[in-house]
């Protein structure tokens, strides 16, 4: 048999492609941009929302609240009338609070369901790990409440509608330095949590950029449960105050702990405080706590006033900062697709990239070039008084 | 000087809650010669029936935690006895003249099974624990604290080994419970009945790792479904360490291992720490592989 010539293979090879990607839904699918907003998934009177949370492991609360929130979004909608007379309907997966989880059911949201857009998570270490299927799927998504910078930088389907990191460890350590007027800090960070590393390293660059001084640094593994060993240490160092860039569990842990020991000065966290469950663990230890956060409940405007008041009947209690920002970023998707008239991928991105002074529950969001939110910050007092910055 | 000093302590009292728990592990690994998996979530369960127990036992005897404190260890401890009665029953009776390798995977099952469950049926999130142990102060100088909390922990630890060592060395059960860890078949013909035996190890066993779960929940007051899987891990460590099989040795690797851990986060990083914690136990394995208590012994036939 006689070779075939060059361009009689890639011919063939085409014929291949446009056979497999006619015959095979699934295939057709992962054909990516080309055929982005004609897969199969979903009847012809639903719009398909895959949302991937922590429902359970670690970080539950958090995978919870933003399914809450997520949930009332998505009832609102269905009750006047749905979106471009589609109802919408959310597919949720469970991550398990585990990056490599995250991978594997938004692959299968995108593949097997089809889903026109994906919403989460909450751990910017398992944001980080989906991020790149939905960017290479042509599948806008949006993360409610993944600060790390790294996030939106995956590509130009990743968008946030929370603010970032550096921002976050600059007002905590404007907070530190003008506010409370103190200069030596310590910082105890969850090295294996990219978000606590990530906002431990803004605010020691921001402190320092203004005088302050970090004296100590240590560091603990989320699931930890003994910290005496590094607040021992930490004392030794005599700072003025100790910023704890971690989650509310381990957070209220440490408090405990640091307060068992007589460590007397303040602790700072940024909103990965943001939990009942904080105050519930942390108890009376909690007196003294600050924490920077997306949103306060006391916020008299009506979005927040009726957002508050809605998810209180629903679920019978108050909603957290991760409620309020799942609850916008699925708000600014209906939005988008409303303007954008279609759910088309490519179409859908640039209305969400559009997108500007939303009236949000965490604020008035503009989604900027980087596709990031550009928004303020509050600052808490743990304890019964709000106080912002 | 001083910062060494709260560091022991801090050792210490971490180091007691392994011994604990490393205690049940060497126990049924003494006499039946296999590790109990589920024996790291008997722990979780012990803590969660407190959980729910002491705020309904407190108002019940007048809000004194000096009372309901002792009552609710003895409820976990006897929830927990019937957890590893009816796994043992269930489970590993009916697998006893297999492989040990098929005990082995279902004591892996069972304690993933608990470990999911407890996610089902107390829900994953973090939990409050009840503050049972009375919090004052003991020495207050300010470089060094101490407290009633882990001194307490550390207390009950010391008389549970003691009253320990005190049933398997002098009762009846005591001594059945040496001669089938001896030679199951040769106890079994000089009348000592197996099942029953092997029924009062597991009550032992999962009382001791009860009692752990309510210190840990007093002196860490944040449970869930998932949090026996590190410190039952590091308890199994521990046994190894101390010689597996040796009551006493497991006491003392979970001291060790509890020091070390602190030593190494305090001083050097929490990064190195299990990779040390690790480290040693392989150390010990090379050059003592039956651990620091434990005799050579010879492999039986």
């Amino acid at each position: 048999m006689q070779p075939l010539p060059l361009d009689s293979y890639l011919n063939r090879f085409s014929t291949a492609i446009r056979a497999c990607l006619g015959l095979h839904p699934l295939v057709a699918l992962c054909g990516i941009l080309l055929l982005a907003g004609c897969g199969g998934g979903g009847g012809d009177n639903t719009i398909q929302i895959g949302e991937y949370s922590s429902l359970t492991g670690t970080a539950a609360t958090f995978g919870t609240s933003t399914h809450k929130g997520a949930t009332l979004v998505m009832q609102e909608t269905n009750a006047s009338g749905g979106v471009l007379g589609k109802q919408i309907k959310l597919l949720t997966e469970d991550t398990q609070s585990k990056p490599e989880e995250a991978a594997t059911v938004v692959t299968k949201l995108i593949t097997r369901d089809g889903v026109k857009a994906v919403v989460g998570e909450v751990a910017s270490g398992r944001t980080l790990a989906a991020a790149p299927i939905c960017q290479s799927n042509g599948v806008p998504m949006i993360t409610p409440s993944s600060t790390n910078p790294k996030v939106t930088q995956v590509g130009d389907y990743i968008f946030r509608v929370c603010f970032t990191d550096d921002f976050q460890g600059d007002v905590i350590a404007r907070f530190v330095h003008n506010s409370l007027n103190l200069k030596r800090a310590a910082i105890l960070k969850d090295v294996k949590n990219e978000y606590s590393v990530g906002l431990a390293h803004y605010f020691a660059q921001s402190f320092k950029q203004m005088g302050g001084e970090v004296v100590v640094e240590q560091a603990y593994s989320e699931g930890d449960n003994d910290f005496k060993a590094q607040l021992t240490a930490i004392k030794a160092a005599d700072p003025e105050i100790i910023i704890v860039p971690g989650y509310y569990n381990e957070a209220a842990l440490i408090v405990k702990q640091g307060r068992e020991l007589n460590i007397k000065v303040p602790f700072m966290g940024g909103d990965g405080w943001d939990s009942a469950k904080l105050l519930e663990i942390g108890g009376a230890s909690m007196e003294g706590t600050y924490y920077a956060n997306h949103y306060s409940t006391s916020d008299p405007r009506p979005v927040v006033q009726n957002f508050v008041k809605k998810f209180h009947e629903k679920y019978n209690e108050t909603p957290d900062a991760i409620a309020a920002l799942s609850y916008d970023a699925v708000s600014i998707l209906m939005d988008a697709i409303r303007r954008a008239g279609s759910t088309d991928g490519p179409k859908l991105r640039d209305a969400i990239a559009a997108t500007k002074d939303f009236d949000g529950v965490s604020g008035t969001i503009t989604i900027d070039n980087n596709r990031n939110a550009s928004k303020s910050a509050v600052v808490l007092a743990s304890g019964p008084d709000d106080r912002q910055e | 000087m001083s910062e060494l000093l709260q560091q022991i302590i801090n050792g210490i009292s971490l180091g007691s809650i392994y011994a604990l728990i490393a205690l049940g592990y060497t126990m049924v690994y003494g006499v039946l010669r296999f590790i109990n998996f589920p024996h790291g979530d008997a722990f979780m369960v012990g803590a969660f029936v407190g959980y729910y127990a002491a705020p309904r036992i407190v108002p019940l005897v007048g809000g004194s935690l000096l009372i309901a404190g002792p009552i609710t260890l003895l409820l976990s401890m006897l929830v927990c006895s019937a957890l590893g009665v009816t796994i043992e029953k269930l489970a590993y009776r009916p697998l006893r003249p297999r492989p040990k390798l098929t005990i082995l995977i279902t004591a892996i099952g069972i304690s993933l099974f608990l470990e999911f469950g407890g996610q089902l049926v107390f829900g994953p999130d973090p939990k409050s624990f009840p503050t049972l142990l009375p919090s004052a102060v003991i020495i207050n100088t300010p470089n060094l604290v101490l407290r009633s909390t882990p001194v307490i922990v550390i207390a009950t630890t010391v008389g549970l080994m003691l009253l320990l060592r005190f049933i398997v060395m002098k009762t009846k059960l005591g001594t059945a419970m040496r001669a089938v860890s001896y030679n199951q078949s040769a106890a079994s013909l000089m009348g000592i009945n197996i099942d029953t035996v092997i029924s009062f190890t597991f009550v032992l066993g999962s009382s001791l790792a009860a009692a752990a779960g309510i210190l840990y929940g007093s002196l860490y007051p944040s449970i869930n479904p998932l949090m026996g899987v590190f410190p039952g891990l590091k308890a199994f460590i521990s046994a190894v360490l101390g010689g597996i099989g040796n009551i006493p040795g497991a006491a003392i690797g979970g001291f060790i291992i509890g020091l070390i851990e602190t030593f190494v986060t305090g001083y050097l990083s929490p990064t190195y720490r299990d990779a040390i914690a690790f480290g040693i136990l392989i150390l010990i394995l090379l050059f003592k592989p039956s651990g620091i208590l434990g005799r050579a012994e010879s492999e039986k036939v």
